[in-house]
Parts: structure tokens; sequence; C-alpha cells
């Protein structure tokens, strides 16, 4: 490894994206398609695997070209490496993947403007190495799958009472979780979780020390 | 230039060709929709009565699907010997334009016309769909970062609501040209998410340098929220159901404005409860994202109510 030492290895890496600055629940960036398609795991782990090779290709592709890129142009040019990125897998999904592409719908071409891959380019691609970068887009990838399918569980454990698709409960609790506007309920409702987590732990650390 | 003279001419010949097109044959003096599941036509002279009456004489589709015949279930002509009225098995889509071909009738030979909703009824459903059937924010879930960002004060969202709209019309105008005239032609299709995206980051620019010189005043209170609209989903969304749906450019211009018009309306309505939301009280943990998300939820379900809305 030839990482110098104020940079982190690939599990600190990792582990941001996926945990302390994960995507959606921590930063609440590209929060349209958590509300829009999560009503399935699948959708989830989909849009989420879509995602994240957006992310890393477009990370390490940046990540090489940094020392070219003039930085008065660097917006446009993250933009077009993610725009060329998004219709590489678009293409590839319609090809291999037909009956869960038109599922998707719009949402694998609109990964063009998710706020988190430009963020991730801005704020580390362009600094660090290729390496480096391939893991931190792989955490930030990562971390917006793991967030897709959480709410993709809720909703579909709880609107259609079903995990994959596979029949749990044998009955439907609350089919309110399959329609699409609940989503907005289900993301607020986890945020506000989140929240109450957070809460108690610093309570929790403030009466120890 | 030069290149821009050929498809404007073009637009504006497409313009003076629509009404021609909504007649077909000066022998049919008019074909509607009537009720749910049925076509009227009135003809110019009196037609043979039991011809007109045999159902098998009769072929009707819809236009873009050929292939699927449509079971006729009666067809009557009125006393006068001029007015037709056809009944249908199945509800009619009147959105789409249908075909009617009639073996026999009149000249002897086929009769081939088409029927279709009044065009600005058209025009104007794909506006209202826009706006609040289909509205960007609450039923097709997108821009939802801005959205949630930029709710917080009644005239933030309204500044930003009259930018997006603005912003929205005019990119699509440019998309839906370049669209048909460049990428279309030279079969390059498949780079409309490249083009698109970089058309948007051209048209904020362009917004951006023409408000600076002509109205100073307007970009002083709307100038911060351009750098917003850039990279964002409802504007890029626009011009991408615009190609899948094979607009012309009247609909394209009205599916911007509706879509414009419906994330301005989402931002009030959005707006107007935050402000109240402040004064609220309201449990730690929900403060701020979580409440806003619930409250977005509620307006959602609401929004349900449209679907179903048919004005003409």
């Amino acid at each position: 490894m030839t990482t110098s030492s104020n940079t982190k290895t690939p599990w600190e890496l990792l582990s941001r994206g996926i945990l302390s600055e994960n995507p959606i629940f921590r930063l609440a960036l590209s929060m349209c398609p958590a509300v829009g398609i999560s009503t399935t795991v699948m959708n989830g782990l989909m849009l989420g695997v879509a995602v994240l090779l957006v992310q890393v290709f477009s990370s390490v592709t940046i990540s090489l070209f940094k020392n070219q890129i003039h930085p008065r142009i660097r917006i446009p040019t993250y933009t077009l490496t993610i725009a060329t990125w998004v219709t590489v897998i678009d293409l590839v999904m319609a090809a291999y993947l037909p009956g869960a592409y038109a599922k998707m719908g719009i949402f694998i071409k609109l990964i063009v403007a998710f706020a988190i891959i430009t963020m991730r380019l801005e704020m580390f691609a362009c600094k660090e190495n290729a390496a480096d970068s391939f893991w931190d887009g792989v955490g930030m990838g990562l971390g917006f799958m793991v967030g897709m399918v959480v709410i993709g569980f809720v909703r579909e454990l709880l609107g259609s009472g079903a995990i994959l698709g596979y029949d749990v409960l044998g009955f439907k609790p609350l089919l309110f979780f399959i329609l699409p506007s609940a989503g907005f309920f289900v993301v607020g409702l986890m945020m506000a979780f989140f929240n109450w987590v957070e809460l108690v732990y610093k309570r929790r650390k403030g009466i120890q020390s | 230039m030069k290149i821009l003279k050929i498809p404007l001419s073009a637009v504006f010949l497409a313009l003076l060709l629509l009404p021609a097109w909504l007649q077909a044959a000066d022998f049919i003096e008019s074909a509607a929709f009537s009720g749910k599941n049925g076509i009227a036509v009135a003809f110019a002279v009196p037609v043979d009565k039991t011809a007109a009456g045999e159902v098998s004489r009769y072929t009707v589709y819809e236009e873009n699907d050929p292939d699927i015949k449509l079971s006729l279930a009666s067809a009557a002509l009125g006393s006068d010997g001029r007015s037709l009225q056809l009944l249908f098995a199945e509800p009619l889509n009147s959105a789409k334009t249908h075909v009617v071909r009639v073996q026999g009738l009149g000249d002897g030979a086929e009769l081939n016309f088409k029927v279709a909703k009044p065009y600005f009824g058209h025009l104007f459903s794909i506006l209202v769909a826009a706006l609040l059937i289909n509205n960007f924010v609450f039923t097709k879930y997108l821009g939802l970062c801005v959205f949630f960002g930029t709710s917080k004060r009644k005239k933030t969202a309204k500044g930003m609501g009259v930018v997006f709209t603005i912003v929205m019309v005019a990119s699509a105008s440019m998309s839906w040209l370049f669209y048909q005239f460049t990428l279309i032609p030279f079969h390059l299709d498949f780079l409309q998410i490249v083009v698109f995206i970089g058309l948007v980051s051209l048209t904020v620019q362009a917004v951006d340098t023409i408000l600076r010189k002509v109205n100073p005043v307007l970009f002083n209170s709307f100038g911060v929220y351009l750098v917003l609209v850039i990279a964002n989903c409802v504007i890029i969304a626009v011009p991408l159901i615009m190609s899948s749906l094979n607009y012309n450019f009247l609909e394209t211009f009205m599916l911007a404005l509706g879509a414009g018009g419906g994330f301005l309306l989402a931002l009030y309505l959005m707006s107007s409860v935050r402000e109240r939301l402040e004064l609220a009280k309201i449990p730690p943990t929900f403060k701020g994202l979580p409440i806003a998300f619930i409250v977005a939820g509620q307006f959602a379900l609401a929004f349900l109510g449209f679907s179903g809305l048919q004005l003409f």
C-alpha cells in the first residue's frame, strides 16, 4: 500500500458510506427513488446496484483523469462523465434485465441527476487516488443500496406480507404501504427512528461521562 | 442559424395543417367520441341504411395499434340517414386517435377516417395531467431534494417555482428541437441522456446570463436559485418523458408548462404548511425533515384523489 498517512483504509471508507454518512438516512440526498420505487426489496436492490456501478465507474474515471481536468470546467466534466456511465448502465440493463428495467421506468436514466454522485466526485474523487476513490464509491453505493433495501423490506413486508416475492406472513397487514405515497411516510418515520436512536445514544453517553 | 430555419418553418407548417388532419374526408361532416364507448359520425349526404347497419363492414382500431381491432357491438343509422352511431363492446380510450374503415359505403370504395379528441382538448389534458393527476412531486416523486430544501419559506418557494417553470419550458423546447432534428435523423437517440443534461445545463447558464442583463431586479431575487436548478431530476425528466412518448412540439410545451406549474403548486402548498409547523409543538425526533416527509405523504394521498380526472 502506498497510501499516505492521512488517507484512510478501505474498511474505513466503506463503513463511512454505509453508516456515518449514509446517503439516504444521514445526508438526505437522492430521496426521489427512495420514495418512488422502493415498493419491493428487488426494486431497491436493482436500483442500488445501478447506482453502485455508476458511482464506482465515475469515481474511478474522474480520479484517473483528475490532473487533466481544468478546475473551471470540472462540474460539466463530472456531469458528462456520469451521463456517459448512466447511458452504459441504462443500455446494459435494458438489454439483459428487461423485466426489472420496465419496473424502474425513468429512474435508471435519472441517476444522472443524483446529487450524491456529483457530491462524491467533487469532495473525494477529484483529490484522492484511484484505489481510494474506488473504495469510497463502493461505500457510498452500498450505503445507498442498503437504504433502498431497508425501505423496500419494510414496505414489502407490511404491504404484501412477502420478502423478495416469497410469501412469509401469509396475510397482508397493511395494503397502504404498497401505495407509492406511503414511501413518504416510511422514509419520514425511519428518519425519526434514527434521530431517536441518536438522541438515546447521546443521553446514555452523557450520563456515563 | 441555417439549421434552425428549417425546423421552425416545419413547425409552423405542422400547425397550419392540424385542422386539415382532423377532418379526413369531405363525405364525413364530423366524427367524434360520444359517451364512454361510442363514436358519432355525421355524413354530408344520406347513406344506404342496410349497408350502414352491418357491423361486419366496419374495422376500427387505435392509430398506433393497427393489429388490435376493436369489437363493434352495433351500428345504428338515424332516421335522416346521415347520423351514424357506433357502439363498442368496451369503453374507448378517447386519448388515442382511432381509425375507422368502412367497406362499400358512400362511393362504393373503402371509406377511411380518423376520430380524435379536439386538439386543444388533448393539449389541455396533457397540461392538467402534468399539473395535477401526475404531479411531478406528489405522484411521480421527482425533485424531492430541491422540494424539501427550498420549501421552508413561502417567498423562496414562489421564486423557486417560477424559475423552475421558466427553465423547464426553455430546456424542454430546446431538447425537442435537438432530439427531432439531430438525434433522430442521425440515429443517435441512445445519447439522449448525455445530450439532454448538457442542454439543460446550457439553458440554465443562458437564463442566468440573459436575466442578469435584461432584468437585474428579477435576477437579484431569483438568481440564487438558478444554481440549484442545474442537475435536478424534475428538469431532466421532462425531455426524457417527451422522447419516450414521442410528443410533438406543442405537447412538449404543455408537458413542460404543466410540470413546472405543478412543481410551483407543490412548493407553495408545502411551504404554507411548513411555515405553520414552525409554531407547532413537534416531538424533537420528528423536527425538520421527518415531519416534512409525513406532511408530503399526506399531500400525496390527497393528490391521489385527482386520478381519473378528465375534463374533455
